[in-house]
């Protein structure tokens, strides 16, 4: 049975995943975060509310008028409970302050995987404002985004899942196991994270999601290194890890560097005092974090 | 290695339940983290050890109630299930 409403949703979602193609680095208008795609899409509204038969899309069968009804019933409620709890969820999880994440493109992802990759020859790493808000991901590569700490968690979950297959130790509960295991720890660096920034009394603008996010960068180079100790064996996967700790560490450095530090630190010139030390000492305690974690979650997949 | 989200909810009450127990008077106090020595001068910041017995102290006001609900549902799970 075709829902008119539910194919639309479809539709438009189809729509969304056709958009990436558009604008890119043309910021005509900021503030939306996504090109308004909804001109197609909005055609399928509840046509025919059981008026009688032969008003429902194409459907042979349903010629009954008490089916009619109940069609219309039916995606009538469906429709009230979805904005219901679209409204719910947004008072628990910030739905709208999520998108801002996720406004990526190609470009972008690719230049901010070749940046974790090696951080060395970019020397602009301030966030770029507009009006008091960052700017989309897609328009400052800068700014942290969720789309690539997202896919390499699913990616490094997926090689884990290929080297134990390599040496026969899989079985589908290893996957389980291991991304239980990767969030935990994501979720208690972020935490020690949080309360060691409140502990140091730091006034940064750094939510919860941007730590999520700069945590997540390490899964990119993680895949990396397991991804070379499967072709090239231990010496290959030690190389890699090594290069990608470093790059992961000075990707780190540079970019809480500004987050953390007062203005003047942050430009490399020296300013003494107790706090101004100690935020250096947080920055570098959590850059040191990351290469300790890469290490941790792979070098028991290659053998 | 094996961590379950399960080991990470267990290991959060636990620490939950030993930052909640710490006695104000009876121990806090004694080794000199009572609730004035946080109070410092209005100065510039409150230092490192300031905001940790600022923390102490509001786990223990806020986490108060909701522990006693959440301790009383784990005791009643590891009796039933083990």
């Amino acid at each position: 049975m075709e829902y008119p409403n539910q194919s639309g949703f479809r539709q438009r979602k189809l729509q969304a995943g056709v958009r990436m193609r558009g604008t890119p680095g043309d910021p005509r208008d900021p503030s939306l975060l996504f090109d308004d795609t909804s001109a197609g899409g909005d055609k399928h509204d509840l046509s025919g509310v059981g008026k009688g038969p032969g008003v429902c899309p194409g459907q042979a069968l349903i010629s009954d008028p008490m089916s009619n009804l109940a069609l219309a019933y039916g995606s009538s409620l469906a429709s009230h409970g979805r904005e219901m709890m679209d409204k719910n969820l947004d008072r628990f999880i910030p739905i709208s302050k999520l998108k801002y994440y996720f406004a990526v493109d190609t470009v972008y992802v690719g230049k901010k995987l070749g940046l974790l990759v090696f951080p060395y020859m970019h020397d602009n790493w301030e966030v770029i404002y507009q009006q008091d808000t960052p700017v989309a991901p897609r328009f400052d590569i800068n700014a942290p985004d969720l789309y690539i700490p997202v896919m390499g968690f699913i990616t490094y979950i997926l090689v884990a899942g290929l080297a134990l297959g390599t040496q026969n130790r899989f079985s589908p509960e290893i996957l389980g196991i291991q991304a239980s295991s990767a969030l935990v720890w994501l979720i208690i660096e972020v935490l020690a994270v949080l309360l060691s920034l409140y502990l140091v009394t730091v006034n940064t603008d750094l939510t919860t999601i941007d730590l999520v996010a700069f945590s997540g960068y390490k899964y990119v180079g993680m895949i990396v290194g397991v991804i070379a100790g499967l072709l090239f064996g231990r010496m290959g996967y030690h190389l890699s890890l090594l290069w990608c700790c470093v790059s992961t560490f000075v990707f780190t450095i540079r970019t809480l560097r500004l987050k953390i530090l007062s203005e003047a630190a942050a430009e490399g010139r020296l300013v003494r005092g107790a706090k101004n030390q100690l935020r250096m000492y947080l920055t570098m305690a959590i850059a040191a974090a990351q290469p300790v974690f890469m290490y941790w979650l792979t070098f028991h997949l290659v053998r | 290695m094996a961590f379950t989200l399960y080991a990470l909810i267990q290991t959060a009450i636990l620490l939950t339940n030993a930052i909640a127990v710490l006695h104000e008077e009876r121990f806090l106090s004694k080794i000199g983290w009572g609730a004035e020595q946080s109070i410092g001068g209005f100065g510039d910041e409150p230092g490192i050890k300031a905001q940790l017995l600022n923390l102490i102290r509001s786990v223990r006001t806020v986490m108060r109630v909701p522990l006693i609900a959440v301790n009383a549902v784990c005791i009643v799970l590891l009796l039933l299930f083990g």
